[in-house]
Parts: structure tokens; C-alpha cells; sequence
């Protein structure tokens, strides 16, 4: 079967809203609940957090629900439990991301192995080396038909972007500014960055991320990119929330 | 003095793909790509430039006070049956061996381009070392610690306010040194262009581990040196230190890692009791895993998470140990022990009273062990008296209450 990212951009190019939350978080049974909403509500791709108690890339908004959802009692065997036929309902592409000492804890392949059978299309690893991967996992993925997704930021040069695009399937993560998660920063100014981007032609569609949070940040993104991720504002919509529907819903139309 | 610049073909030196053995990489985000590359491309070319190593060198004679002597503790030895000489990091200026690690970097900082500096700090020695050089050379300086380390460590935080450093609290996880080398990190990842980690263990993606363990090598140099002055021979039977991250025993290590008739001892910290709960005795109680971007041996728990330590000292609160200490672990090259705060404690006590030194919480970890080393009375046996133990009068006064 095609993985589900790659028939998501071989029907539709433009304006892919990817919506980023926490596993177990506000409440360790919301997952599902939240993957549902998104889907009703037209969000095209989502991304489920894995939570790890040392997020290094993470800003203090998605850590504190990571803390959360830890202390809800999340963790990897939990989150392939409640991701057990979840397919019967879900049809968008799903994407776990999460940092790689709980996926070596895991197991690489097992992880791999168990990723393909509950039916997730694809993984974002941050701190996980392009050379390691290249190296000793690339074959495992392949294998599964798992996505490996990398992460390309205003500092990154134009070989290294290359290499990455070579190695990436699915698409690229364009991190807007240098910082991590949440981190007020303008993104006008990073025009030249992602027109930068555009000129490179890449085989893979780019997503943009960090500081994507409303309709306005939202619509520069997609004007220079396939579509953007929202992570932050998103979990913050949420984390008060007693009708997880309802907020979902209605966080989706503020953005289109 | 030099830099040890050239390791040769060692086995437990680091490899041109930063590994000691299966430990050490850089497991960066790619945000951090650039800068830990750059640093990667550029140390070794910048350590060995003779106006480098010169500059360093006259810091470290002129401004730090080293030589650091090396001590025949005379009263300890008598006690202990054995010669116990004693490396006195404590009398280096700022009051610990860290001050040789941040002049290095304050300098490749420099030699880079980088206006503003970063550091971590659990003791807050490697604080007060960093905000001490950025003093020195003009530089602007942020240092995050724990907020728990903040209130245990209250005279190192106000040295660093009046030496121009801004402390910020890390509030997240175990309020400690993981987390404020996390919030350190952050800061890396948001400020990227401009601004230089100075990172204080061996700990780290590489090359920090390599670099800081070059930098902090002056205390193994110094000790053969030293040695062959007063015994006639360059190499000790033991030489013990504590580890946390594990700096100052790479550096009373350094060039002792390939003379195998010397014994290495690590002390890590054990807090209550290896199996309280309350322990940061890493190889006891970790195995393999990933902490702020190097593959090493770490406290975590089944579904790998890491797992909040414990220590009466700030300075060993730490959940892992540096990549090139596992490989040290792994091989048996050295031996690594266990100090409980309570036989860290009773040590401290001790040195002061036979000896007339006070030393830090932390170097008391290594001092504790002597009592369970089998001896000799010939065995020449070096500790490396990594900090003095002002900053820890509080806990030692609380303590002498009880």
C-alpha cells in the first residue's frame, strides 16, 4: 500500500494544515478523541507527540504537556494501545514525533515494526544523526514503509538541505527561525529564507513549522511552502479544554 | 604545559566520529547542526595554534595559579596506610578545576567570533569559572542552574551576579543540573549565530567531551610531572576522582588512560544507598541511552525516560556520566565505586580535621573511598581534589548539627 503522506500530496498540493498535539494529553484517553476532531474538522495531516521527560527542541508550552501527559501515565506501549485500531476510523496520515532514547529503548525495528502495524505513516525524530540513520536504520524504515522526516532550519546550508531532501521521505520540516517550539518570533522576516527554499526545487514537499500559530502566520507559510504545522497554539487551545471536540473545532476555524 | 593535542593512537581517546568505543556522537537537533559542526571542524585547528596555546597558557600560569600543587597529605596517609598525595584543584583561582575548562573555551569563543556565552551550572563552580572569564574578556554571560542548586548553593550564585553574569532559574524536571544544561541547550538552539556554549563536563555532543577532557588534561600533565619530583617516579599506583559528568577525572585521567599499571578509581555519587531511590550512581543503576545529544550510560526508566537523580552535592547530581567515562566503565579500565552522602559527609569532616583542608562536597565522594581500597603502605595513591568546600558550608553546618 502507498503510505498515506504520499497519497495526501499526490491529491493535493497546497494549504496542508498539519496539526501537531501531545499523546495523553490533557487526559491520558483524549488521543484518539483529538485525532477524530481533527479529521472532522479537515485537518490534512496529524502529529502526534511521544513524550519525553528531556524535549531539548521543545519551547516550555509543549514540555509542560509533555510533564503532563507522562504523569497521565503515557508512554510508547500505552500509545500503540490506543492506537490499536485506530485505522477503522482515522484516514489521514499519521506521524509520530518524539526524541530517539525512547525509541532505542524501544527498540528501533520493534518500533518500526509495531509504527507499521497499528498503521502510523510516518516519524520525526529530531535529535536522531542523518548519518546514523543513513547508516544503520534507513533499510528498517524502508522495510516498514515508515517515512523518516528531517528538519532543515534558516541555518542550515544548501548541500546539507540536499542531502536531507535525498534522505527524507514524505516531506521536509522547514523549522521557520532558529528556536524552539513556541518561541515568539516575526516570521516575516524570514522571507528570504523560504523563498530560499522555493528556489531549490526539492523532491519533497515543505512543511513549515515553529510560529505558525493563527490564520495570518498561517497563510505566510503556505503562501511558500506546501503547508504549515501548528503546535504550541494548538495545545494551548486545548489544555483547559472540557469539550475536546468543541475546542478542536473551533481552533480549526480560526486558522481557515 | 600544552594541550594534549595529540592522543595518538589510544583506545580510549575519542575516534574521528566522536566515539568512545559505543559511546559519545552528536544526537543534536538539527538547530544545533551548525554550531556543533562548526565547533567539530574547527577545535583541534585552534587548540594547536601556538598563539592559542600560549594565551592559555599564561591564563592558566598567571591568572589561575597553576601549577596547582600536588600535596603529601601526611596525616591522611598515616591514617590510610598508603602515600596519598592530594591534586589541589581547590587552590586554583574561583576554587575548583573548572576554571581550566572555561579559560580554553572563553578563548575559542574568541578565536570564533562569539559576543555572548552560555553555561550551565549544578555546584555553580562551572558558573562562577565561566562568568569569571567572561569578566575577564568583556563577554556577556548567562548561566542557567536548577532552582533547588540555586538555594543549596547561595554564595556561588551571588559571585556570579557580582562578577556581571545573569543567573536563570531552570524550573522544570528535577530543578537540577539535567535541566539547567536543557535550558542551556534552548538557549543554544534560539540564539545560534552569535553565541558559544561553554559547556562545563565531559559531557555533551561531541567534541565537547574531547575538548573539555584536552582542557582539563594540565591536571594529569602536572601530576606526572609533579610526581617524578617528589618520588623519583611519574606514575602513582591509584589515582581516584569523583564523577558526575565526569570532568575532572578526565583530566586527572588523561594521561594515565594508557599507562595500564595505573589504577583509575571514579567515584560516582550514591546518594542515599545505590537502590534507595534516591541515588546518582549512573553505571550501578543506567545503561545505554541518549542525554543532551551523546549516546552514553543513563539513569532512565524501561520506557527510557530519564530518571531524576539524587546527591547531597550539586556538583554530581546527574543522571548520566560522559561518553568517554561509560567507555572507561565498558572496558574496565577504570574502576568506578559509589560514595553515599553520608560517607561523603564523613570524609569531609575528616580532611578537615587531619589535614586543615575543607574540601567541596564533591571531591569528598572521592576522599570516601580510601577507607574501602585496599592499601598498601608503598601505594602511591593521588586524589584529585577537584573544589574547595566554601560553597558548601551550609550543608556541612546543617549537618554538624545533627
Amino acid at each position: 500500500m502507498q503510505n498515506r503522506i504520499d497519497q495526501l500530496f499526490a491529491q493535493k498540493q497546497h494549504g496542508i494544515l498539519n496539526i501537531y498535539c501531545t499523546a495523553g494529553f490533557p487526559q491520558l484517553n483524549d488521543t484518539l478523541r483529538i485525532m477524530t476532531a481533527l479529521q472532522e474538522n479537515g485537518v490534512d495531516l496529524i502529529e502526534l507527540g511521544m513524550p519525553f521527560s528531556d524535549p531539548l527542541a521543545d519551547g516550555p508550552v509543549i514540555q509542560d504537556s509533555s510533564t503532563k501527559a507522562l504523569q497521565n501515565g503515557m508512554s510508547l506501549n500505552k500509545l500503540f494501545e490506543q492506537l490499536t485500531g485506530f485505522r477503522e476510523r482515522i484516514h489521514v496520515p499519521v506521524i509520530l514525533m518524539g526524541y530517539l532514547n525512547p525509541v532505542l529503548c524501544y527498540g528501533i525495528e520493534a518500533f518500526c515494526a509495531k509504527c507499521a502495524e497499528v498503521g502510523v505513516d510516518g516519524i520525526i525524530v529530531p535529535d536522531l544523526p542523518m548519518a546514523e540513520f543513513e547508516e544503520e536504520y534507513k533499510p528498517v524504515f524502508e522495510k516498514y514503509n515508515l517515512h523518516l522526516i528531517f528538519l532543515v532550519t534558516p541555518e542550515t546550508g544548501e548541500a546539507r538541505i540536499r542531502k536531507i531532501d535525498s534522505l527524507s521521505k514524505g516531506f521536509i520540516y522547514a523549522v521557520s527561525s532558529s528556536s524552539t517550539t513556541g518561541k515568539e518570533k516575526d516570521m516575516s522576516g524570514q522571507q528570504a529564507y523560504f523563498e530560499r527554499l522555493e528556489k531549490l526545487q526539492l523532491k519533497n514537499p515543505v512543511l513549515i513549522g515553529f510560529g505558525v500559530k493563527d490564520k495570518a502566520t498561517f497563510e505566510t507559510a503556505t503562501a511558500h511552502a506546501n503547508g504549515a504545522i501548528i503546535g504550541t497554539a494548538f495545545i494551548k487551545a486545548i489544555e483547559h479544554s472540557t469539550d475536546i471536540s468543541g475546542s478542536v473545532k473551533a481552533f480549526v476555524a480560526t486558522i481557515r | 604545559m600544552d594541550i594534549a593535542i595529540n592522543t595518538g593512537n589510544s583506545r580510549y581517546q575519542v575516534d574521528k566520529n566522536g566515539y568512545y568505543g559505543r559511546f559519545g556522537g552528536a544526537y543534536t537537533p538539527e538547530m544545533l547542526y551548525p554550531n556543533v559542526e562548526e565547533l567539530q571542524r574547527r577545535y583541534l585547528e585552534i587548540l594547536s595554534d601556538p598563539s592559542f596555546q600560549q594565551d592559555f597558557e599564561a591564563l592558566l600560569r598567571d591568572y589561575v595559579g597553576r601549577p596547582s600543587p600536588l600535596y603529601f597529605a601526611k596525616r591522611l596517609s598515616e591514617k590510610y596506610n598508603a602515600k596519598i598525595y592530594l591534586k589541589r584543584e581547590d587552590l586554583n583561582h574561583t576554587g575548583a578545576h573548572k576554571v581550566n575548562n572555561t579559560i580554553g573555551q572563553i578563548l575559542l569563543a574568541q578565536r570564533l567570533g562569539k559576543k555572548r556565552i552560555i553555561a550551565e551550572t549544578g555546584a555553580g563552580q562551572h558558573g562562577v569559572a565561566t562568568a569569571t572569564v567572561c569578566a575577564l574578556m568583556g563577554m556577556e554571560c548567562v548561566v542557567y542552574m536548577g532552582s533547588i542548586d540555586i538555594e543549596r548553593q547561595a554564595p556561588n550564585v551571588a559571585r556570579m551576579k557580582m562578577l556581571g553574569a545573569t543567573v536563570i532559574a531552570a524550573t522544570s524536571g528535577s530543578k537540577t543540573l539535567k535541566d539547567a544544561t536543557n535550558e542551556a541547550i534552548r538557549d543554544w538552539i534560539n540564539n545560534p549565530v552569535d553565541t558559544h556554549y561553554i559547556l562545563g563536563t565531559a559531557a555533551g555532543p561531541h567534541p565537547y567531551p574531547d575538548m573539555v577532557a584536552r582542557f582539563q588534561s594540565v591536571i594529569s600533565e602536572e601530576i606526572k610531572k609533579q610526581l617524578l619530583e617528589k618520588t623519583g617516579k611519574a606514575n602513582p599506583d591509584y589515582v581516584v576522582a569523583c564523577i558526575g559528568g565526569g570532568s575532572n577525572a578526565a583530566g586527572a585521567f588523561f594521561h594515565y588512560l594508557d599507562e595500564p599499571e595505573v589504577k583509575l578509581v571514579a567515584v560516582e555519587a550514591g546518594g542515599k544507598g545505590v537502590h534507595s531511590g534516591f541515588s546518582a550512581a549512573t553505571t550501578q543503576l543506567g545503561k545505554i541511552g541518549i542525554i543532551h545529544a551523546s549516546k552514553t550510560l543513563l539513569m532512565q526508566t524501561e520506557d527510557g525516560q530519564i530518571v531524576e537523580p539524587h546527591s547531597i552535592s550539586a556538583g554530581l547530581d546527574y543522571p548520566g556520566i560522559g561518553p568517554m567515562h561509560a567507555h572507561l566503565y565498558e572496558t574496565g579500565r577504570a574502576q568506578f565505586l559509589d560514595a553515599t552522602d553520608d560517607e561523603a559527609l564523613a570524609a569531609a569532616y575528616e580532611l578537615s580535621l587531619l589535614e586543615g583542608i575543607i574540601p567541596a562536597m564533591e571531591s569528598a565522594h572521592a576522599l570516601a573511598k580510601l577507607k574501602n581500597m585496599t592499601l598498601h603502605p608503598e601505594d602511591v595513591v593521588v586524589v584529585c581534589l577537584s573544589g574547595r568546600g566554601d560553597k558548601d558550608l551550609d550543608t556541612y553546618i546543617r549537618h554538624m548539627k545533627k
